[in-house]
C-alpha cells in the first residue's frame, strides 16, 4: 500500500484530530493555550493557587449539580432536603461536604492567590485588566457564597441573610423599597429563597465561568508574571521562545498536579475528619431550621465575609444614618480595583522593594486576619476598638500606597529570572 | 528576619485574643466515642426508654439505626420500636400537637441537637438538673437556666442541690452566684453508672446527628493514605520532568 504523502502539518492528516482541526482549531488552541504557552520557569509556592482555584470551581460545579438533584428550594422543605441528602442519598453526605468545604477552600485559595499578586506586583502594567477580571471574580464569588449559604435554610442562614440584606435599607430614600425588591417579600421568606437559588445555581455560576475565561485569556495574552517581577519575553531564543520560559505543558501541568495532591490531602482531611471545621465552615446554629421568631445567640456571617463585616460594624452611625458602614464595606472591595494604579513603585516584586512596602504589606495582612476574627466575635471587649484600628490600617495600605511605594528604596532588578523551585 | 517578626506579631495577636475570651460555667467533658457500637446500642435503648415519649428523631429511620448499630431488624419491635411504626419510618414521638400547653414549648426534635449544641453540652445538661422550687417541674438546669424540661432521669440520678458562692458586685453588695451542683438524694444508679448512662445517650445523639460520622472517619484514613501515595508519585513525576529545566 502506497503511503500517503505527509502533509506539511502532520496534525492535518487522516486522523480524527486532523478531521476536527480542519473544522475547529483544536490543536491550535491546545498549542497556544497549553503546550506552547511559555510560562516563567521560576514559579514558587504562591503560584499553585490559580490552578487550585480552577480545581475548586470544577468541584463546586459538579457537586452543585448533584446537590441540585435532591435539594428543594422552598422554605418548607429546604432544611429537610439537606438532611435527606446527608442521610438518604447515596454518598450525599460526601457530595454535600465537598461542596460546603469547597466554598471555604475557594475563599482561602483566592485570598492566597490575591496575596501573591500583592507580593510580586502581578497586577501592574500590562496586567491591569487581568487583575480587574480577578477582582470581578472575587465579587461574584462573594455573592455566590452569600446566596449559597442561605440555601440550607438553617437559622444562621436565615438571620445572616436578614442582616446582610437589611444593609441595603440604610441607603437614603430608596433603601427600604430596594430591600423589599431584593427579598421579594416583607421579610426573608420563600420568595427570597427561590430567587437566591436561581441566582446561585444559574446566573452567578455562568458569570463566574465567563469571568474565569476572560481572566485566563487576559493572562495568556500578556503572559504570566513571576516572583522576580521581570518580563521574560525580553530575551528569546532563535525560535522566538523566552529563554526563561518553559511550556506550560508538561512542566506546569505536572507541577500543578503535585499542588493538587498537596491540596487534596488538606481538603480531604477537613472533609473526612472535621467537615464543620469547629463551627467555622458549617456553623452550629445552622443545624437548627430557620426560625423567624428566634435569632441565634450571636449572628455572624461565615468566616470568609467576617473581615468586611467587621469593617461595617467598626464605623459608627453618623448624622442619623448607618449608611457610612455600608459605604466603607463597599469601598474596601472597590479599592482593590485601583491597586494597579495606586502602586507607583518602579519595581514589581517584593524581592526588590524596600522595607516600607514589606512592613505595610505585613501590617495589611495582620489587620485583615484580625478583622476576620473581630467579625466572628460579638462586638464587646477589645474587639470594637481593634476593628476600628484595623479598618484604618486596611485602608491606609491602599490609600497611602501612591506615596510610600514611590519613596520606598528599591534594589537593582536582575535581567534574567533567578533560579527555579 | 522580617518573617520571624511577622510570626511573633501574629502569635501575640492571637494570644491576646484568646485571653480576651470570656468564660461561663465550664462544660463537662462527655468522653463519647462514636465508634463504640455497644455504647451506641445502650444509648439507643436509653433514648427509646426515657426520651422518645416526648422527643422525636425525625430524620433518623429505624432500619438505618438497626443497620448501623448491628441490630437485627426483626428485633426492633418491642425492643426499640414501641409504636406501630414500620422499620423504614423515621423516629417520631408520641407527643400530641398541643404539647406546648404541657411544658410551655414543644419538646424539640433531637435529630441534630448534638450538631447544634455539641456532645459536651448535652452531657453537661443531663447532669445539670438541680432542685429549684420556683420552677414548674421543681428543677432548674445549671447549663440552661429556666429550662422547660423536667428531670426525666431523676429516678436514676437522684436529686442535686445548687451550690452558691458569694461574689460581691461592683458596688460591694453581697451577691449569690450559682457556681455548681452537688448530690442531695441518691438515685437508682451509682454516680459512675449514671455518667455512663448519659454518655451512652449523648453518644447515640451524636450518631443520630450524623449517622455516617463513624464511617466517614474510618474512610478518611484510607483516603489520606491513598493521597499520600499519590503525592509521592506526583512528586517523582514532577522531578523527572523538571530535571532538564535549568
Amino acid at each position: 500500500m502506497a503511503a500517503a504523502p505527509e502533509s506539511a502539518d502532520s496534525s492535518k492528516g487522516g486522523s480524527l484530530i486532523g478531521w476536527i482541526d480542519q473544522r475547529f482549531p483544536l490543536t491550535k488552541l491546545w498549542k497556544e493555550q497549553v503546550s506552547e504557552y511559555y510560562a516563567p520557569k521560576n514559579f514558587n509556592f504562591w503560584y499553585y493557587f490559580g490552578s487550585l482555584a480552577m480545581l475548586i470551581l470544577v468541584n463546586q460545579l459538579v457537586t452543585g449539580i448533584f446537590l441540585t438533584m435532591n435539594y428543594k428550594p422552598s422554605s418548607a422543605e429546604a432544611f429537610s432536603s439537606v438532611e435527606y441528602i446527608m442521610r438518604d442519598v447515596d454518598w450525599g453526605w460526601l457530595i454535600r461536604y465537598l461542596h460546603s468545604t469547597g466554598a471555604s477552600a475557594f475563599f482561602i485559595v483566592v485570598y492566597l492567590h490575591m496575596f501573591r499578586a500583592l507580593l510580586y506586583g502581578s497586577h501592574r502594567k500590562p496586567r491591569e485588566l487581568l487583575w480587574i477580571f480577578g477582582c470581578l471574580i472575587f465579587l461574584v464569588l462573594m455573592a455566590e457564597g452569600f446566596m449559597g449559604y442561605v440555601l440550607p435554610w438553617g437559622n444562621m442562614s436565615y438571620w445572616g441573610a436578614q442582616v446582610i440584606v437589611s444593609l441595603f435599607g440604610s441607603i437614603p430614600v430608596i433603601g427600604q423599597s430596594l430591600v423589599e425588591w431584593i427579598r421579594g417579600d416583607y421579610y426573608i421568606a420563600d420568595a427570597t429563597l427561590n430567587r437566591f437559588f436561581a441566582l446561585h445555581v444559574a446566573a452567578l455560576p455562568l458569570a463566574l465561568i465567563f469571568l474565569v475565561i476572560a481572566h485566563l485569556m487576559a493572562l495568556h495574552e500578556v503572559g504570566s508574571n513571576n516572583p522576580d517581577g521581570i518580563e521574560i519575553k525580553k530575551y528569546k531564543d532563535a525560535e522566538g521562545h523566552p529563554l526563561d520560559g518553559i511550556p506550560f505543558h508538561p512542566y506546569y501541568t505536572v507541577k500543578d498536579l503535585l499542588g493538587v495532591a498537596g491540596f487534596l490531602l488538606v481538603f480531604c482531611g477537613v472533609i473526612f475528619f472535621a467537615p464543620t471545621f469547629g463551627g467555622l465552615f458549617l456553623e452550629s446554629p445552622n443545624f437548627e431550621p430557620a426560625n423567624a421568631l428566634q435569632t441565634p445567640p450571636h449572628i455572624a456571617p461565615v468566616w470568609y465575609f467576617t473581615p468586611f463585616y467587621a469593617m461595617l460594624r467598626a464605623v459608627p452611625s453618623f448624622a442619623g444614618t448607618q449608611v457610612w458602614g455600608v459605604l466603607v464595606m463597599g469601598a474596601s472591595i472597590v479599592v482593590l480595583f485601583f491597586v494597579p494604579w495606586l502602586d507607583r513603585s518602579p519595581v514589581l516584586s517584593i524581592r526588590y522593594r524596600g522595607p516600607i512596602y514589606k512592613v505595610m504589606l505585613t501590617i495589611f495582612v495582620l489587620s485583615f486576619i484580625a478583622l476576620g476574627i473581630c467579625g466572628l466575635k460579638p462586638p464587646s471587649g477589645i474587639y470594637p476598638t481593634l476593628a476600628k484600628v484595623c479598618t484604618v490600617l486596611y485602608f491606609a495600605f491602599f490609600l497611602l500606597m501612591p506615596w510610600y511605594t514611590k519613596f520606598d528604596s528599591v534594589k537593582p532588578v536582575p535581567e534574567r529570572v533567578t533560579g527555579h523551585a | 528576619m522580617l518573617k520571624s517578626w511577622v510570626l511573633i506579631a501574629t502569635g501575640l495577636l492571637f494570644a491576646g485574643m484568646a485571653a480576651a475570651e470570656e468564660g461561663g460555667i465550664a462544660l463537662l467533658e462527655s468522653g463519647t466515642d462514636i465508634k463504640n457500637i455497644e455504647s451506641l446500642q445502650r444509648g439507643a435503648r436509653n433514648f427509646m426508654n426515657y426520651c422518645s415519649g416526648c422527643h422525636s428523631l425525625k430524620y433518623l429511620r429505624y432500619n438505618r439505626l438497626a443497620a448501623d448499630l448491628n441490630i437485627p431488624e426483626a428485633e426492633l419491635p418491642g425492643k426499640l420500636m414501641f409504636t406501630s411504626d414500620k422499620a423504614f419510618d423515621t423516629i417520631n414521638s408520641a407527643m400530641p400537637k398541643d404539647s406546648e400547653t404541657w411544658f410551655g414549648k414543644q419538646p424539640p426534635d433531637l435529630s441534630l441537637m448534638a450538631r447544634e449544641r455539641g456532645v459536651d453540652y448535652l452531657y453537661s445538661y443531663m447532669k445539670g438538673f438541680y432542685v429549684d422550687k420556683t420552677r414548674p417541674w421543681g428543677v432548674n438546669n445549671l447549663y440552661l437556666p429556666s429550662a422547660a424540661m423536667p428531670h426525666v432521669l431523676q429516678e436514676l440520678q437522684g436529686l442535686q442541690k445548687p451550690v452558691f458562692k458569694n461574689e460581691p458586685d461592683d458596688h460591694g453588695s453581697a451577691r449569690m452566684v450559682l457556681v455548681g451542683v452537688e448530690a442531695m438524694t441518691p438515685g437508682a444508679l451509682k454516680p459512675e453508672e449514671y455518667d455512663q448512662f448519659v454518655r451512652d445517650l449523648v453518644n447515640f445523639l451524636d450518631y443520630a446527628g450524623e449517622p455516617v460520622k463513624g464511617k466517614r472517619q474510618s474512610m478518611g484514613v484510607f483516603v489520606t493514605l491513598f493521597l499520600l501515595v499519590f503525592f509521592v508519585f506526583a512528586y517523582l513525576l514532577k522531578k523527572e520532568y523538571w530535571k532538564d529545566v535549568h
